[in-house]
């Protein structure tokens, strides 16, 4: 329902032209923008003035409060106490293509609230128009991550944001140039100087990636059909669902023992040997990350909220389908390895050889972990004047 | 076959061929030094319980009875009979119903999501109820919540667990027999405190009794055999293994870290008092799982753990080696992870019984003893990698093999050291006020602020319609009916219990901003 108003409310943004002459235009025209002193629902404005996650599983605990285990278990440590005008200027910037080297694509094109903050792409595309290599991961629940990337080489959000933005093969901006860019924005300015009363005259690249990390970290999904079962209302998942459940945390499925209740990961990365999409070329992963060779092939383990919401999927989308993903697994161990390849497939790679029915379960309970409830708002216009998303027509499907 | 030792052993080989010399020269020049376990200085080490639990936990030491840790059984029970369902009485079961199952046969996975359950089997005349996976089923009890306990249970034939915990805490596993359950007998993951004891576990693919990711766990007086692995600790803390009787499994008992996991440590694990007899079966593991790569023939293996106490087992009839003790680096079949620390660091050797192991090992090892001027003989200890802050008591009484810088141990038993189990942790209680504010945070504010239009109306208006009437609030959150036609209709929030809903009602109508 959120969800389907946030949308209209995007679809009715002006096109605007995309152009440099059409930036300062609109940078002109930039006033009114006000930033919100209102934490994002799941949140408390506490005393201070910054915003702290509360949710109910904070009434919980956990083994060596590393956050993994059963149904009732405290989440693993998150980011928060951002200031809710810097979450609100992160929203602002988030949606703003003037954070791209040519002003086209914005952090929400790849990360498009529609589509589970992921792009429903195999692999993104960049502002030449070039394959990125990997899927744009979803952003939900992103607070209570420590790496980020798929190979896990960045462990901050802060570090995050820099990937993206800089790569040629992405967003393709400058560090010079988007700082020029948004102290040329005197909405922009005033913004920052409102969200970081303490900062000086000219906005920071730190300051940048602050507000984008605070913004984040608010995308929080936890009230989840699977979440009302844990909390323990039995009703909340259906029969078939259960019995979901169960093949999904049994030791022959095994998915529980890396996609870890409750956040659906261990945070770890694992080889388990997904095949690229054909044409695709091998990806080492986080092998180049840890320089380990026996880590080739590795990703971090992708969180399965609203993963219902994020095809296609793997670290570069080869299976269109939650059925094929989970057919994957139960294809057995290493069924998708290049031949000559070395790797080192994690233990729990198993050939758990599921029935039919089984498999058809497990899709049944991934769709319980579905909960865009707290979806933010896109901003209606931003600062730049550009608009929010490069292609607001598509997402309103 | 034997990935992790073969490989650990060819590698070793090679660096005895380098190090021999010096090997050899250490071991020929060391003095005997004999020590006798019977009184001496105690081990200073282990857990450390802080707080009143110290105090507690100090007390049941002494008296050497702490076995109950799910506290004492709640009010209610229920009794099941064949033909009807366990599962169904766990579902329609309040907190702190004990079922009593009688025997009879019971072809079912049963969950417990529940804390405070406690499923007791009938035993009459030496009749057990038996559950009967067919191997159809994956796991016989699947449990995730706390002050969980099962007894007397007989478990076969499924694809996966006997009994497997996740994350539940103060657990107890007693006098079950299991067998062909499929990858783990009993495997409690991610808990804290718990007791697995008199159970009788066999033909398990991977380990008979899996401690995973968990700490405080005893495990006492079971039976594992014709398994895979006998006892397994792993990524675990403060765990007392004593007192089992491990024989015909491929490796007796293990204490690993296991890499990629979560939680990055296995850390003070006293194996004492066990009978490690004739583990020699051939490795029917996985492909790929870690136990794969165990030798057929192992009786103790100590891979990546910190502070292992052996003490006092009789190992005998392990025909590649009493002890091994080994590192990440010299296992072919482990990955890495940069935040597991790869050594056995302080590993001590107390005085053990060591009879007929290492007799059949393999040629690797026989090169190593070789290296060290011991040749053709049988190998009960053998270490390969790095193991700083180790020791061996009476190391003249074994065939050694890469433990000549080992000191000697500044302790000669753990008897002061009972358990590591903690007094019941008493139910958590949540403040009222804060479960309503929370649980309005975490899902009502998505709808509702206090003073301006969301989805749903703000709160200052509700707090208008039901200002003295927050049970009239609660009520309608359950099942609310459509009142605005500007706004769309909420859905229902049955699914928080009656006493949230009104901490919920009340918090909002109490909210000033």
């Amino acid at each position: 329902m959120l969800l389907a108003c946030v949308l209209v409310i995007a679809a009715v943004v002006a096109a605007v032209s995309v152009t440099r002459a059409g930036m300062r235009s609109a940078t002109q025209a930039g006033d009114g923008f006000v930033l919100s002193g209102r934490c994002p629902p799941s949140f408390e404005l506490i005393a201070g003035g910054t915003c702290e996650l509360r949710d109910r599983y904070q009434f919980y605990d956990s083994l060596q409060d590393r956050g993994v285990g059963g149904t009732r278990t405290s989440l693993p440590p998150h980011r928060d106490g951002f200031r809710p005008e810097q979450i609100d200027l992160g929203r602002y910037l988030f949606f703003d293509p003037i954070l791209s080297g040519d002003g086209t694509q914005s952090c929400g094109s790849c990360h498009r609230p529609d589509r589970g903050f992921a792009d429903g792409k195999p692999r993104s595309i960049g502002i030449h128009g070039q394959d990125a290599g990997r899927a744009a991961p979803t952003l939900w629940n992103v607070a209570f991550l420590q790496t980020f990337f798929w190979d896990a080489r960045a462990s901050s959000l802060e570090a995050q944001a820099q990937g993206p933005l800089f790569s040629p093969r992405e967003m393709g901006n400058e560090p010079e140039r988007l700082l020029r860019s948004l102290n040329d924005n005197a909405t922009y300015r005033r913004l920052f100087r409102q969200a970081f009363p303490g900062g000086g005259e000219a906005i920071t690249a730190a300051e940048v990636y602050t507000a984008l990390a605070a913004f984040q970290t608010t995308l929080v999904s936890l009230n989840s059909r699977y979440d009302r079962y844990a909390h323990g209302y039995a009703a909340a998942l259906t029969e078939r669902e259960l019995a979901g459940l169960n093949v999904f945390r049994s030791f022959v499925a095994r998915c529980a023992e890396c996609h870890t209740p409750p956040l659906f990961t261990n945070g770890q990365v694992a080889v388990i040997g997904a095949p690229e999409p054909a044409g695709h070329p091998f990806d080492a992963g986080a092998e180049k990350t840890f320089h380990a060779a026996k880590l080739r092939g590795g990703f971090k383990v992708p969180t399965l909220r609203n993963i219902a919401r994020t095809a296609p999927y793997m670290h570069s989308g080869a299976f269109d389908t939650l059925r094929e993903t989970v057919e994957f697994y139960n294809k057995g161990r290493g069924n998708a390895v290049p031949p000559g390849a070395t790797l080192y497939l994690h233990w729990h790679i198993s050939s758990p050889d599921l029935t039919a029915t089984e498999v058809g379960l497990l899709v049944d309970f991934l769709q319980t972990l579905t909960d865009e409830a707290f979806v933010p708002e896109i901003p209606r216009r931003v600062p730049s004047g550009l608009p929010p998303l490069d292609n607001p027509k598509e997402s309103r499907t | 076959m034997n990935k992790i030792v073969k490989t650990v052993l060819a590698i070793a080989a090679i660096a005895a061929a380098f190090a021999g010399g010096a090997y050899l020269g250490r071991a020929s020049k060391s003095d005997m030094v004999i020590t006798s376990s019977a009184g001496g200085a105690e081990y200073s080490g282990g857990f450390k319980a802080e707080g009143e639990a110290a105090e507690k936990v100090k007390a049941a030491a002494s008296a050497g009875s702490l076995k109950s840790v799910a506290g004492p059984p709640g009010p209610h029970s229920v009794v099941v009979k064949d033909g009807e369902s366990i599962l169904q009485a766990v579902k329609n079961a309040e907190p702190g119903t004990t079922i009593r199952v009688m025997p009879g046969t019971y072809s079912e996975t049963v969950y417990i999501d529940k804390d405070n359950i406690r499923i007791i089997g009938v035993i009459e005349a030496g009749r057990r109820p038996v559950l009967d996976g067919k191997k159809q089923l994956n796991d016989a009890i699947l449990y995730s919540g706390n002050n969980f306990v099962v007894e007397n249970l007989e478990i076969r034939n499924y694809k996966g667990n006997g009994v497997m915990g996740q994350a539940g805490n103060n657990f107890e596993i007693r006098n079950n027999v299991i067998v062909d359950t499929g990858v783990y007998g009993i495997f409690p993951q991610l808990g804290q405190n718990g007791v697995v004891e008199h159970n009788v576990v066999s033909k398990i693919a991977d380990a008979a009794i899996y401690v995973g990711m968990s700490d405080n766990v005893h495990v006492a007086h079971n039976e594992v055999f014709d398994s895979v692995a006998g006892i397994e600790i792993e990524n675990s803390r403060h765990a007392i293994v004593e007192n089992n009787y491990v024989h015909d499994n491929t490796g007796g008992l293990l204490a690993f870290v296991t890499p990629g996991l979560p939680i990055k440590t296995t850390q003070d694990v006293i194996f004492r008092h066990n009978f490690v007899v004739d583990n020699n079966t051939k490795n029917f593991g996985a492909p790929g799982s870690t136990v794969a790569g165990i030798p057929s023939g192992t009786g103790i293996l100590v891979m990546a753990a910190d502070d292992v106490v052996i003490e006092g087992n009789v190992i005998s009839g392990n025909k590649v080696a009493g002890v091994i003790v080994t590192d990440h680096g010299h296992a072919a079949n482990i990955t890495v992870d940069p935040e597991s620390e790869p050594n056995s660091d302080r590993v001590r050797l107390l005085d053990n019984v060591m009879l007929n192991n290492g007799y059949e090992t393999i040629p690797e090892g026989k090169a190593l003893l070789l290296a060290e001027g011991k040749g053709g003989k049988n190998l009960d200890i053998i270490r390969v990698g790095p193991s700083p802050g180790s020791c061996i008591v009476n190391r003249h009484q074994y065939v050694t093999a890469g433990v000549g810088d080992f000191g000697e141990c500044d302790f000669t038993h753990t008897a002061n050291v009972s358990t590591y189990l903690l007094p019941p942790v008493p139910p958590r209680t949540i403040d009222i006020t804060e479960r309503g504010k929370v649980a309005f945070l975490g899902i009502c504010s998505g709808c509702h602020i206090y003073n301006g239009r969301m989805i749903g109306p703000p709160v200052q208006v509700i707090q208008a319609l039901y200002l003295d009437n927050p049970q009239g609030l609660a009520d309608y959150i359950a099942k609310p009916v459509k009142k605005r036609p500007d706004y769309p209709e909420m859905p229902p929030q049955d699914y928080l219990d009656p006493e949230t809903r009104l901490a919920v009602a009340k918090y909002m109508l109490a909210v000033k901003n």
